[in-house]
């Protein structure tokens, strides 16, 4: 029998989730909505009514807030409105989506000693009468989201829950060996494969060569192991480059036969050859994440990771996954690492975009927003891992490619830096169970969206379960000092097919697919193979060690089986019950893919000058037009509701200064209780200057996330950087010759400033095409790469924060202002086109950042903040108003090298700093700079004062900007105080 | 005497107990983490600690409710050997996610009886926010009920929760708690005359009587949502940088505290 409990609030009680609906709803149209809601479980099961009722009251309820309704569903009492005149509307996950309060509550109550067979939870809308067209728009655009969710208007008549019938064997092969090109690509398509035409060439002509035909199974490892997810065939492969080639922009070619190991890596070959003895690289590109050195007995691990087409389907199960995926990868480095904070960045369009004119297909970006945020809250938050540093984008283009960015830091003893999984080996998968779930989420995300990429892929979508993750982490990282396992990595996209495939490359595999733990019956063999299914780790696991390896997972309720074993035949076979359904030889798995070669062009547009001009424009509402734009305002209902203090290593927090909610520039975390040594976390993005010139996005991306880092005492020597690429499609040659460019400047960039890259991902076919007025549109995402910065300070107590200290100290401007208004958020504000986009003066850029450096350590600087979006107005006003104490500015002075006061106070110009020094220690200040080689340009600019306004002065004393902190800070706080 | 030995029960979720554990090791105590499930497997091993701390996280993912499946597991399985450890005139600490389990397991404010968890004081639930928070709040003692308290009136500590409102049953329930002196810890705002409401962000959930923890009648057993293993370090204050905090932190005297009440 099915059984339903719904839970009210109780009298008196505040329905918080309808306050929240009727408030998306009047986003909508609907004014003035009444509504109710209830949350609530289905039981299936053999059950007594004084079951379900002790369930209901020992488990499900808090009878302090809360009351119930427990019936079998149908009864007339679930359908009985809380108050007149409402209709009923459920929403519930559907049948095999992942419902991980419903899978905790089965325990919790068989630990009563009730034997329930299966659980749903579900939410109970109820509305007013409505036409039906309102109730299905109130619930496409508000309260379920069909790809993983389905709708029952009016009562419920389910009659079980059960999932899954079983399976009959049967072995499916493609005939493949006689097909033409067209036909090739129709099966490439049609199976969702999407592999390029040379590809299924290759393919077809293998299974010729050893005269049989591919079963489904193999075709679908083939397809996973070579997807451009997994295998990044086309930045990694052959491409004709030709376009501007340095940093001055002199027109030439290059021949790549590998781009990124001839840009990206070879930064780091470079600089690691150059620091010989002193290399602190330890593993680069090689595993799930970059390893560098920490201390003496301990390494960091650093990855970044995108999830940004499922986050565009389901934004809060994109987002949730996307931060589950990429916490697997340090806890899959090495020998796993124990991940210590994350961070996420984000671009969307903006919240406030038109909802009648949204394409087809499109969620609102409000509601993209709200959906990611809170699923990188729920996982990061339950995973105990801190969010510590982010930032938000937002630009229209992102519009049906929001883009979600997650990033994990991992630490781990040295010598658990490297693991090789040994002939002999059992292959075990802990974790979570394989389900549905996920299917074809590796190729999806190679493919470029479209309106009917919902129903497409929905199966690509899933929803995590942090606890269940967790509990893998706690048993991992003791599995890993007892020494019980000589290897593990996570199964991310492509599943066990990408994991066992990777882990056995050198050795071979055997696996026994029946053997792996399943949600439910009725998964086929290829099924098993390829699901994505969150929260699964594989281990290399030595047969004396599998004992006591399965011995402590259970104690602590994990899962553990053996799926297969490592054996050194060089092939991957694939066995199911007494069948072999797929045998590859992993050369042929690993390097037969034909190499992918592709033509790049680049040609930045001509530097137009800025238009209009922006002298007549008023400095004041400008600074504050800046303050309240998307990209700089405050992120504080983001930041809050990410738990940035567990663990206890905080030591900068992402808000600082007075009333703790000033602008950080980096956050510090200790990531050993016992150390007083840090970890600095920063980033840098600027999606703007890459519509100018791809080059010098690159260059000021790694300058700012530096800087960054800098600014709050990190040594600039020991500065290891991430990039993540997310571009529009590559088969494009001026798309990717718009990402070959930036490639060259990574490399000048890295090589000039000693910052090795350590690990990196792309994500490109960032486009949405839809129908529009009858005629195929496409909307690409700008060119946008994240540099990601992670850097180390000896000691947490020399970190300095950007909020002023005390009145009377002096405030230096250290760095060149230039005419670099090109990209700006002047220009962005005053909606002017043109200009000249900021530039790096690499061999500038490093000194600075290590005079700076010097006079952080030795206690000279009180404040320190870096001039980025908004240049030196933006910088000096968030410095005021994070600490409350006013300041007195003068424009004038030899730092600039521009053509009026606008660009002196609003050009982003790289490698600029502001520093808040007292009087005394002044002349040591200077000398530092001075006395650099080359000399570093510094003037003293000004003044904290004890009043509560920014006063800026032009030539002649003219004052530019006198406005009140008060006015600063709320026109900074107010947009997206949600 | 010998130092204490702490217990810091952990159970799935459960993500603050390595600094928990730290916090009690620089205060002085020995410690150990164990997952629920061993103490489960064997009571007795309660009986080797003086000091048993449930600390903060997501047991079970908050799943149904916050605290609510290990508290459900504390109620049918360990309640007896708690109440045991308690009257033993040992110490028990519930930080966060550990307070709420304490509240739903009915060890604090609740019934004994099995039978009688629909018979609840108190709860913890949503904040008024609607969401999860992280900030700092001012806090102020009251009274002298519980020794982790001893000698503290005032501390400067982080929350970070979704479900940590404290409501009552009814009114009369909370005269009662005033009355035993068991509302030992009050979210204040230290800029305001102490007779004004606590409002948000000062009162960060929207708790009744600003109620920040709350002990049994014994005062041996503490439960309180803010984070005291956040603030043992000078720069875990969110503005060491300007000189403010202590040169240890506010939070470590509460674990001292548990220290020498055996000492």
């Amino acid at each position: 029998m099915l059984w339903e409990v719904d839970i009210y609030p109780a009298s008196g009680q505040a329905d918080r989730e309808a306050s929240e609906v009727v408030a998306d709803a009047a986003d909508l149209g609907f004014s003035g909505l009444e509504i109710a809601t209830s949350r609530g479980y289905l039981l299936e099961g053999d059950l007594h009514p004084e079951d379900v009722r002790r369930i209901a009251d020992q488990l499900l309820v808090d009878p302090v807030v809360e009351r119930t309704v427990v019936a079998p569903v149908g009864s007339a009492e679930l359908n009985q409105p809380p108050r007149k005149d409402l209709h009923p509307l459920h929403v519930l996950p559907k049948p095999g989506v992942m419902d991980p309060v419903a899978q905790s509550a089965m325990s919790a109550i068989a630990d009563l000693q009730i034997d329930v067979s299966a659980i749903r939870t579900l939410k109970k809308y109820w509305l007013p009468e409505l036409e039906d067209r309102a109730i299905e728009r109130l619930a496409r655009k508000i309260l379920a989201n069909d790809a993983i969710e389905q709708v029952v208007s009016g009562p419920l008549h389910f009659k079980q829950l059960q999932l899954g019938t079983s399976y009959d064997f049967d072995l499916k092969t493609v005939s493949i060996r006689d097909l033409d090109t067209a036909q090739l690509d129709q099966l490439s398509r049609s199976g969702q494969l999407y592999l390029q035409t040379a590809e299924m060439k290759t393919i077809r002509d293998y299974y010729r060569s050893i005269d049989r035909d591919p079963t489904d199974i193999e075709l679908e490892t083939l397809a996973q192991t070579w997807s451009e997810h997994c295998s990044h065939k086309t930045l990694a492969g052959r491409i004709a480059y030709e376009g501007p080639i340095d940093r001055k922009g002199s027109h030439g070619q290059r021949q790549f036969e590998n781009m990124l190991k001839e840009t990206i890596f070879a930064a780091t070959v470079a600089i690691r050859n150059k620091l010989q003895n002193e290399d602190w690289c330890v593993s680069v590109f090689e595993d799930n994440a970059g390893i560098v050195r920490f201390d003496d007995d301990h390494n960091v691990v650093f990855k970044v990771e995108t999830h940004n087409h499922p986050s565009a389907l389901e934004p809060y199960g994109g987002a949730n996954t996307g931060i589950g995926g990429v916490i697997r990868d340090p806890l899959g480095t090495g020998l796993g690492a124990r991940p210590v904070c994350n961070t996420d960045v984000f671009c969307f369009a903006r919240p406030d975009y038109p909802a009648d004119s949204l394409p087809q297909g499109v969620l609102h970006p409000r509601r993209v927003m709200k959906g990611v945020v809170s699923g990188v809250r729920d996982y990061g938050n339950r995973m105990g891992i801190p969010t510590v540093n982010g930032a938000l984008y937002f630009d229209d283009r992102y519009l049906g490619n929001p883009l979600v960015y997650c990033g994990t830091v991992g630490i781990l003893p040295r010598d658990k830096s490297f693991g090789s999984p040994q002939p002999g080996d059992h292959i075990v998968a802990i974790g979570g169970r394989t389900g549905r779930d996920g299917i074809h989420g590796a190729t999806f995300s190679s493919a470029e969206l479209t309106e009917e990429s919902e129903s497409l892929s929905g199966g690509a979508v899933q929803i995590g379960n942090a606890i269940t993750e967790k509990m893998v982490l706690d048993v991992v990282l003791v599995a890993r000092d007892r020494g019980l396992y000589s290897a593990i990595t996570d199964c991310g996209a492509g599943g066990f097919s990408s994991a066992v495939g990777e882990m056995g490359e050198k050795i071979g595999a055997e696996v026994y697919l029946e053997r792996a733990p399943v949600k439910y019956e009725g998964l086929s063999y290829t099924e098993i193979w390829i699901s994505e299914a969150q929260e699964r780790m594989v281990l290399s696991v030595p047969d004396k060690h599998w004992a006591a390896l399965h011995d402590l997972c259970r104690s602590e309720d994990v899962e553990a089986t053996i799926i297969g074993k490592f054996v050194p035949t060089g092939k991957l076979s694939l066995h199911y019950h007494d069948s072999v359904v797929g045998e590859l030889p992993m050369d042929f798995l690993h390097d037969g893919r034909p190499p992918v070669i592709r033509q790049a062009q680049y040609q930045p547009p001509v530097e137009q000058p800025l238009t209009p001009s922006g002298n007549q424009l008023d400095c004041g509402e400008s600074l504050l037009a800046i303050l309240s734009s998307l990209n700089v305002a405050s992120k504080e209902w983001v930041i809050r509701q990410y738990d940035h203090e567990v663990q206890a290593g905080s030591a900068v927090k992402p808000l600082v200064g007075v009333a703790n909610d000033g602008p950080s520039d980096a956050a510090v975390v200790r990531p050993l209780l016992s150390s007083r040594r840090g970890i600095v976390v920063a980033c840098g993005m600027n999606p703007h200057y890459g519509d100018l010139d791809t080059y010098h996005m690159a260059a000021s991306g790694i300058d700012e996330a530096v800087r960054n880092c800098v600014a709050v005492g990190a040594d600039p020597s020991q500065i290891a950087i991430l990039d993540n690429f997310c571009w529009g499609d590559c088969e494009k040659a001026e798309t990717l010759g718009a990402l070959v460019r930036a490639a060259l400047a990574c490399y000048d960039m890295a090589v000039a400033l000693d910052t090795p890259f350590i690990s990196g991902k792309d994500s490109l076919n960032n486009e949405f095409s839809f129908m529009m007025d009858g005629e195929k549109r496409s909307i690409a995402i700008p060119s946008t790469l994240l540099i990601s910065a992670m850097g180390q300070v000896e000691s947490v107590d020399q970190c300095v924060t950007m909020d002023f200290k005390s009145p009377g100290n002096r405030i230096y401007q250290v760095g060149v202002t230039r005419n670099e208004l090109g990209g700006s958020h002047f220009a962005l504000v005053n909606q002017l086109s043109g200009g000249r986009v900021p530039q790096v003066d690499p061999k500038m850029a490093k000194t600075t950042f290590h005079a700076l450096h010097q006079a952080i350590r030795q206690g000279m600087v009180r404040s320190c903040h870096d001039l980025s979006e908004g240049g030196l107005a933006v910088a000096i006003a968030e410095m005021a108003f994070a600490g409350d104490w006013g300041a007195e500015v003068e424009l004038a002075g030899e730092q600039h090298e521009i053509d009026t006061e606008i660009e002196a106070l609003f050009s982003e110009s790289n490698s600029r700093f502001l520093c808040e020094v007292p009087d005394n220690v002044a002349p040591r200040f200077e000398a530092l700079f001075e006395n650099s080689e080359p000399t570093i340009t510094f003037a003293h600019i000004g003044t904290v004062t004890e009043g509560k306004n920014l006063v800026i002065r032009g030539e002649n004393d003219r004052p530019l900007v006198d406005l009140s902190l008060r006015q600063l800070k709320e026109a900074w706080k107010k947009p997206l105080d949600w | 005497m010998s130092r204490p030995h702490a217990l810091i029960l952990r159970a799935p979720g459960t993500n603050c107990d390595r600094e928990t554990a730290f916090a009690l090791q620089t205060a002085g105590a020995e410690t150990r983490i164990l997952h629920v499930n061993r103490v489960l497997e064997n009571q007795k091993d309660l009986d080797e600690f003086q000091i048993l701390c449930l600390p903060g996280g997501f047991s079970y993912g908050d799943d149904v409710a916050a605290g609510r499946i290990l508290g459900n597991q504390i109620r049918h399985h360990l309640a007896e050997a708690m109440y045991k450890f308690r009257d033993a005139g040992k110490l028990i600490l519930g930080i966060c996610n550990g307070f709420q389990v304490l509240i739903k397991s009915g060890l604090l404010i609740g019934s004994q009886d099995v039978s009688e968890s629909n018979n609840m004081a108190g709860t913890l639930t949503w904040n008024d926010s609607g969401k999860f928070e992280d900030r700092w709040v001012h806090l102020e003692t009251c009274g002298n009920k519980s020794p982790f308290l001893e000698g503290i009136e005032k501390m400067y500590l982080p929350v970070a929760h979704a479900e940590g409102k404290f409501v009552v049953k009814s009114p009369d329930r909370l005269d009662a708690l005033a009355t035993e002196g068991q509302l030992v810890l009050r979210y204040c705002d230290p800029f305001k005359s102490s007779e004004a409401p606590v409002t948000f962000p000062e009162n960060p959930n929207g708790s009744v009587e600003a109620t920040a923890g709350i002990c049994d009648h014994t005062g041996r057993v503490l439960g309180l949502m803010p984070h005291p293993e956040r603030y043992i370090d000078r720069t875990q204050h969110p503005r060491w940088t300007r000189g403010e905090g202590g040169a240890e932190g506010d939070g470590l005297a509460m674990f001292k505290n548990a220290v020498s009440y055996f000492s």
